[in-house]
């Protein structure tokens, strides 16, 4: 066990924990922010997704050991994020979420997608959400959200 | 089609309408049977009366809040809003004060003509409509009562909207004031329901209630419960499905800080190791430690290649008869160069929903409580009950938010469950959450069944088939469970043949029957159940000739199919006026795509647009029209038409596929098994939705079916193939 100080959506955090726990665990069962989801363990789906140091991130293959000073944002910063807000009002607006499970992820990697580059081609959003796996196949309303977002964001 | 009438209704005699009569018949038996629970006193008991207490839906708060309780799952098929929906409309309740909960395991909540508590058959809507009608006039008859009796009024005098009951002489009441003189109000025996020109919301499009608690993170699903002193565990299953523990080794995995418990537990088939840690990712890492001797002699090994083999062996030969029209042999008399020989080979495929299985459960000795995202609270309550010594209703079951389920959480055997309840008695006290991992998942069995179908068809002069002779070989997702004395006729699993032997092609000379082996491989209803296979095989095929005829495929379709098939009918009709434009233009090298199919009492029909990238099918768009009934609400069915095409390229996937080998399944994780992504599903999916007063049907499976045999049917063009076997490895 060793002992960890990280930065998650700007507030200091402390966890004693084994260096190889991944972030995603560290998380949901310590921190207790169960938004960021579990789906495949091997970065395989998407749904674990947070910003680390800004960059979109699956966090179930990266240690908490390797986290050092970037910033962690997750979900639950979301709603406090100009762009973070945009996205999740779109997200609601067009009705596209259906268990939901996935979604976390989804807006994490869209919200990052958002944030450099404001107005995405179709290719550039297929490129940015390509590793977000939806069971549901929300993927039709995901990218207009991605659309009425950008649009909003541009007035 | 087969029908059976009943007390002046025409009933479809496919697996819903089993259920119904059965459930009907016998109450309590359709599960007693399998658990073998002293539950003797349900037999021969009376049809459960359909009256409902509205206390036990809809719960009128002193801030006017009004709460209504969904009897069903949500799993994204969107319940948890439209059955609200549907009682705050006849309620007149304002629907901006609305909010949902999703019910425990209890008898009132039980699915009203399958006598269980569960989601499945897309049988939410179709099968609760009513229900949750009468439940709303019922409540909003009690509250106009309450203001009729303070006002010293008829209630007929008086009207209601948006949660106010208005008198005759302007005297307005809120419901939430009403409240409490209402609930002594007696339930009336019989209500008026309003006419549908006074929906309110039913018909409209109304946003999901569960949105934005899934969009901030604050939703809480089975796998995010966290209950004071909880710990975590998982299970090392066999190698082989059947398997047992011989010996094993746990000293690496106890020494590990944070595991409490190793211990061996029962399997339905075979047994396991389970592990209890404080943590999640500590009870894995331990698991990983642990050194098991497996003992396999009792376990089968499966092979999937082999397994195709036999099948297609198994294929040449007629199997049990599932429908069987005109003449058996007219076959014979067609000539070779007339026919068609045709070979399908299907795999088997995991449902993967996207939170893992898990099951929380604290025991107390005399009773037990478990929180579970289950399609299936009675059977699953049972079987904890059973496991842990008690009974049902020492059993308190939570239902909780599940994240996707397409089937793999409505399982007879409930073993997920029964893993839990083994380690929750062990572990007397402590709730305990067992977590499947993805692992877990994709190599635990509990697939949609490996298929092989071999079909001849004799084509008659004018380009239509005259003989139709159908095998279908497959394990049945029933044999063995209790569902088997109702789905199995004359040896046939019905849901093996849905589909095909109740085609609305209208084929004279028509035959169809199934063989079952029996093979060491869990199976399981996976979302459309035996339409996933059973339309692609009739849709590629009826494209096929089509093609032969040199018809338009919607018109030969339309020319195919039996006058009575008003819904397919209707369906291809609106998806011509609304497809026409584009499919008449599209670009150099793309090619459009075909299929229409009913399910569930639902009928679609749908274009795609596919060109080839990457030498993969590009699905650039698709049109799809519906015809379930009533649309309760269009925007749900807008989402579940789109998000069930895009379930359905699982099937089109190149690693779209589980494969065993000396019994081992051979995927382990979304890299080896490997769902659509968003270049993978259609593009753009426009829907629409054929007008109707017809009562509602299901609309969560039956665009499934749909999407790879036309997509299949435009590379057809593209390439001059025929595609029929899945997965779509290569084009």
């Amino acid at each position: 066990m060793e002992t960890y100080d990280i930065t998650v959506n700007g507030v200091p955090k402390q966890v004693t924990v084994d260096p190889g726990t991944p972030l995603l665990w560290v998380l949901r069962e310590d921190l207790k922010m169960t938004g960021t989801k579990y789906g495949c363990g091997i970065a395989a789906c998407g749904a674990c997704t947070v910003h680390l140091g800004g960059v979109a991130t699956r966090s179930c293959v990266v240690p908490i050991s390797l986290v050092g000073s970037r910033s962690v944002v997750t979900i639950e910063a979301m709603a406090d994020d100009p762009i973070g807000h945009a996205v999740q009002d779109e997200w609601v607006s067009l009705d596209v979420v259906q268990c939901g499970y996935c979604q976390s992820g989804q807006i994490m990697s869209a919200v990052a997608l958002l944030k450099s580059i404001p107005k995405p081609t179709d290719k550039e959003i297929e490129e940015s959400m390509g590793g977000n796996l939806c069971r549901c196949a929300t993927y039709v309303r995901i990218r207009e959200a991605i659309k009425s977002a950008s649009q909003q964001l541009k007035t | 089609m087969r029908y059976v009438h009943t007390s002046g209704n025409v009933l479809n005699l496919t697996r819903r309408s089993f259920l119904r009569v059965s459930a009907s018949a016998a109450g309590g038996l359709l599960v007693s049977l399998y658990f073998a629970l002293p539950l003797a006193a349900q037999e021969g008991a009376q049809p459960k009366p359909k009256a409902y207490p509205p206390d036990a839906f809809v719960q009128i708060k002193p801030d006017g809040k009004i709460l209504i309780t969904v009897n069903r799952l949500e799993f994204g098929q969107g319940v948890y809003t439209s059955l609200p929906m549907i009682l705050a409309d006849e309620m007149d309740a304002d629907w901006s004060q609305v909010i949902a909960e999703l019910a425990p395991a209890a008898e009132v909540y039980k699915d009203p003509l399958f006598g269980i508590q569960m989601v499945g058959g897309s049988g939410s809507i179709a099968h609760s409509f009513q229900q949750y009608r009468e439940l709303g006039a019922k409540t909003r008859a009690m509250l106009v009562a309450a203001a009729a009796d303070q006002w010293k009024v008829s209630p007929d005098q008086c009207r209601t909207e948006a949660s106010v009951v208005h008198g005759p002489s302007g005297q307005l009441a809120k419901y939430a004031e009403l409240a409490q003189a209402a609930a002594k109000q007696p339930v009336p025996a019989t209500v008026q329901l309003k006419d549908p020109s006074q929906f309110r919301l039913v018909g409209k499009r109304v946003r999901r209630l569960d949105s934005r608690p899934k969009c901030d993170g604050s939703i809480k699903f089975g796998l995010d419960l966290d209950l004071p002193g909880m710990k975590t565990a998982v299970v090392a299953h066999p190698p082989v499905f059947g398997g047992s523990v011989k010996t094993f080794d746990d000293k690496a995995a106890r020494s590990m800080e944070g595991v409490r418990e190793v211990f061996e537990i029962p399997l339905v088939r075979g047994t396991a190791v389970a592990v209890v840690a404080d943590k999640f990712w500590t009870a894995k890492q331990a698991r990983d430690r642990l050194k098991i001797d497996w003992d396999l002699s009792a376990a089968k090994p499966a092979d999937s290649a082999q397994l195709f083999a036999d099948y297609k062996e198994l294929a040449h030969a007629p199997g049990n008869v599932a429908a069987n029209r005109g003449d058996q042999n007219a076959m014979d008399a067609v000539a070779a160069s007339n026919r068609i020989v045709a070979e399908y080979e299907f795999p088997y495929l995991a449902h993967a929903p996207m939170e893992p299985l898990n099951t929380t459960i604290r025991f107390d000795g005399d009773r037990a409580e478990v929180w579970a995202g289950s399609q299936f609270q009675t059977v699953d309550q049972m079987a904890i009950a059973e496991v842990l010594g008690l009974k049902p209703e020492q059993v308190t079951f939570h239902t909780e938010m599940a994240g996707g389920g397409f089937g793999r959480r409505a399982v007879p055997d409930s073993h997920v469950q029964r893993e839990a309840a083994a380690i929750a008695k062990r572990l007397r006290g402590t709730p305990v959450k067992l977590v499947w991992t993805r692992e877990d998942d994709v190599q635990g069995g509990y697939y949609r069944p490996m298929h092989v179908h071999r079909v001849e068809i004799g084509i008659g002069q004018n380009g239509m088939p005259t003989a139709w002779r159908h095998v279908i070989v497959g394990q049945s997702l029933v044999t063995g469970t209790p569902f088997a004395a109702m789905l199995i006729k004359n040896g046939v699993d019905e849901t093996a043949v849905e589909g095909t032997a109740d085609t609305h092609y209208n084929i004279p000379n028509f035959h169809v029957s199934a063989h079952h082996p029996q093979v060491n491989v869990p199976v399981l209803w996976w979302r459309s159940v035996g339409h996933t296979h059973n339309g692609f095989v009739m849709e590629t095929l009826v494209d096929e000739l089509a093609t032969r005829a040199k018809m338009d495929p919607i018109a030969y379709r339309l020319k195919l199919l039996s006058p009575d098939a008003k819904k397919l009918r209707a369906c291809l009709a609106l998806l011509e006026e609304k497809s026409a434009t584009w499919r008449n233009s599209v670009p150099p090298n793309h090619a459009v795509g075909i299929a229409c199919h009913e399910s569930f009492e639902t009928g679609v029909a749908c274009a795609v647009e596919v060109s080839i990238d990457d030498q993969r099918p590009r699905i650039h768009r698709a049109t799809i029209a519906v015809d379930p009934g009533v649309a309760v609400n269009p925007l749900t069915i807008e989402s579940q038409m789109q998000g069930g095409l895009g379930f359905g390229v699982t099937q089109l996937m190149a690693k779209g596929a589980i494969t065993l080998k000396n019994g081992r399944v051979e995927q382990r994780n979304f890299d080896g098994y490997t769902p659509p992504y968003i270049k993978d599903a259609p593009v753009a999916v426009d829907v629409h939705i054929v007008p109707s007063t017809e009562k509602p049907s299901g609309c969560g499976e039956p665009p499934v079916p749909a999407i790879a045999p036309a997509v299949v049917n435009a590379l057809a063009k593209l390439t001059g193939k025929r595609y029929r076997n899945l997965p779509l490895a290569s084009i």
